[in-house]
């Protein structure tokens, strides 16, 4: 009886709160939703519509899109041009991302291995790396591989090799060199600082037990610490593939600085059909080929974030 | 067992790693250093053939020519405006969308935390086009209130990730009895849980600053006036003007360090919290 009656008068008050607390959490996010689908889902859904549409000549003086289905992805790997510039992003991107990888992981086991003193002047001098901004970064770099007056040349040539007025921007392949390496040195710093936090919670005593039980530092390295910081490596590789991928300010700074023929990767290309000819329908297509291998990467780095949430 | 023969075992290595960490610590830091240097010298000096290690002989004038150009301050103060909407707006909505997620359970809160996760890494570079397109069809092209918006769903999903943990860190009960001792609702926000966000709420804060400050691609297609350049749009058109005349470098260096130092400042604060909130789970384990 007496339940009952709590019951009763319970339900005679909740509703009121309930419905309160069932509103406000959608109430809560709707700014955040809103803006989301202006800037981002408004675009996207566009995108993926103007990719299956031709844009020609026609169409610039008023006429409406004609679709063509899946045609611009196919010409996408059929056409040379298209297709080349596909090709060279995903070196770009490999390459890129194995360095820094390699350089990232070779600075965290340094960092590891000296003592505080040392491993401070070289957590410094790598933060302020990092903290550069990307377009002071490529401006730096490029004074100093200045054809001219370059220190880059001027110290190859002291060292006694012929670079005096080698022109680096002046090829694509030197081109890609020099954005390689500024990505490298501004990515490392990153991956060597996550790297080292990973390396940091390998417990002492693990490592001294299996030196005494005789293992070689090789034999420590692969069978404790590689295992031991995985994790961090798998993400913090997802990661520079996904940044490599769509590698953008570099490769147009440097294109201004001197403008060599067919060096184009993913993201100025895209720049260069959508804002300069106008073609949509095929930097649509491209753009959600980017964005298509984007989420494709980026699924286990968000699995492992929501672990973290629930 | 004597001291030398410990000296002995582990001494020669470790002496080998720190003088290879010196060494790469000096490669690394040498471009920052080289723009201060540079930006330092005057251009006779810098386009002698030898390359001048230490500025000696240096001075600001570098520094007066840029500030007293006109264009420096006209950018610093669309960059000004452009980041400053973003972090203002980002920082209240992604704080309510926070409030939701690690204090409700809802119908449709894990999807929303997985589409807030995969927004966060979708690249400019796999969107600009469109948004260009939308933009100038609504005739928003060169404006400030276009590139703000593009910014704040920029930051709005890693600053909601951001201030989610910082949220779900402050017990909801702590309000609750300041309710209980009398406080309003907005009073116990307020008084108990906003001072305890703080830390949270600059953290974010400064990263939103930072992505839009140094923002460079969305700038680019929405901005493409010159009186409406963003400050890294201004510091390209140095690099852009390189092949058409003699660059003064050590003025490109002084515009260089101008738009670095306030981010270098800023980054030094929040690049603990940074590395921590991208590779979460992973590192923790």
């Amino acid at each position: 009886m007496r339940t009952h009656h709590d019951a009763a008068t319970l339900s005679a008050v909740r509703p009121a709160v309930k419905r309160r607390t069932r509103f406000a959490p959608y109430a809560l996010i709707l700014p955040a939703v809103v803006v989301l689908i202006v800037a981002m889902g408004y675009p996207l859904a566009w995108q993926i519509w103007a990719s299956m549409m031709k844009f020609g000549l026609a169409q610039q003086f008023g006429q409406p899109p004609q679709f063509v289905g899946l045609e611009n992805y196919i010409s996408m790997f059929t056409t040379a041009t298209t297709w080349g510039v596909v090709a060279r992003s995903l070196t770009f991107c490999l390459v890129n991302a194995v360095l820094t990888m390699a350089i990232g992981i070779g600075l965290a086991l340094l960092m590891n291995a000296v003592g505080k003193a040392v491993r401070l002047v070289l957590q410094i001098c790598l933060l302020l790396a990092w903290a550069m901004p990307v377009v002071a970064v490529v401006t730096v770099w490029i004074w100093l591989f200045d054809w001219r007056r370059g220190v880059v040349n001027s110290v190859l040539t002291e060292l006694g090799l012929h670079f005096t007025n080698h022109n680096w921007l002046g090829s694509a392949l030197g081109l890609y060199f020099v954005a390689t390496v500024i990505v490298v040195w501004m990515s490392v710093p990153f991956v060597a600082f996550a790297v080292y936090a990973g390396l940091t919670q390998v417990s002492e005593e693990v490592m001294e037990a299996a030196s005494l039980d005789g293992a070689s530092a090789l034999r420590r390295f692969t069978s404790i610490i590689v295992p031991m910081v995985r994790p961090v490596l798998m993400i913090v590789g997802l990661l520079q593939i996904i940044w490599d991928l769509r590698v953008f300010t570099q490769i147009r700074m440097l294109q201004d600085a001197q403008t060599p023929l067919d060096s184009d990767l993913l993201g100025t290309y895209i720049y260069r059909l959508g804002v300069g000819s106008s073609d949509f329908s095929m930097a649509s297509a491209l753009s959600v080929f980017v964005l298509v291998i984007t989420i494709l990467f980026s699924i286990a780095y968000v699995l492992s974030l929501v672990k973290e949430d629930s | 067992m004597s001291r030398t023969a410990i000296f002995s075992r582990v001494r020669p290595s470790r002496v080998i790693a720190s003088v290879v960490a010196l060494l790469i610590a000096a490669i690394w830091v040498f471009p920052v250093y080289w723009m201060l240097s540079s930006s330092l010298l005057p251009n006779v000096v810098l386009t002698s053939t030898r390359p001048r290690f230490v500025p000696w002989g240096g001075s600001w004038d570098n520094y007066l020519s840029v500030l007293s150009g006109g264009s420096f301050l006209r950018a610093l103060a669309i960059s000004l405006q452009v980041t400053l909407i973003a972090v203002a707006v980002s920082l209240i909505f992604a704080f309510l969308a926070a409030l939701a997620i690690s204090r409700f359970k809802f119908r449709g809160r894990k999807s929303f935390v997985l589409a807030v996760l995969f927004i966060q890494m979708l690249p400019a570079e796999g969107l600009f086009i469109a948004q260009y397109k939308m933009m100038s069809t609504a005739g928003l092209l060169n404006t400030v209130i276009a590139v703000s918006v593009l910014y704040i769903a920029a930051v709005v999903p890693f600053t909601i990730w951001m201030l989610r943990g910082f949220v779900a860190g402050i017990p909801a009960e702590l309000e609750e009895s300041a309710k209980v001792d009398g406080c309003s609702s907005v009073s116990a926000f307020f008084r108990i849980t906003f001072p305890l966000l703080a830390p949270g709420l600059v953290a974010s804060g400064v990263y939103a600053f930072l992505q839009g400050w140094n923002e460079f691609t969305i700038a680019l297609v929405i901005l493409p006036r010159q009186d409406m350049r963003t400050l890294p749009l201004w510091l390209r058109s140095f690099i852009q003007a390189s092949q058409a005349r003699e660059t003064d470098w050590g003025q490109v260096m002084a515009a260089s360090t101008l738009v670095a130092l306030p981010v270098i400042i800023f980054f030094l604060i929040v690049q603990g919290r940074l590395t921590s909130g991208l590779v979460a789970g992973a590192v923790k384990g």
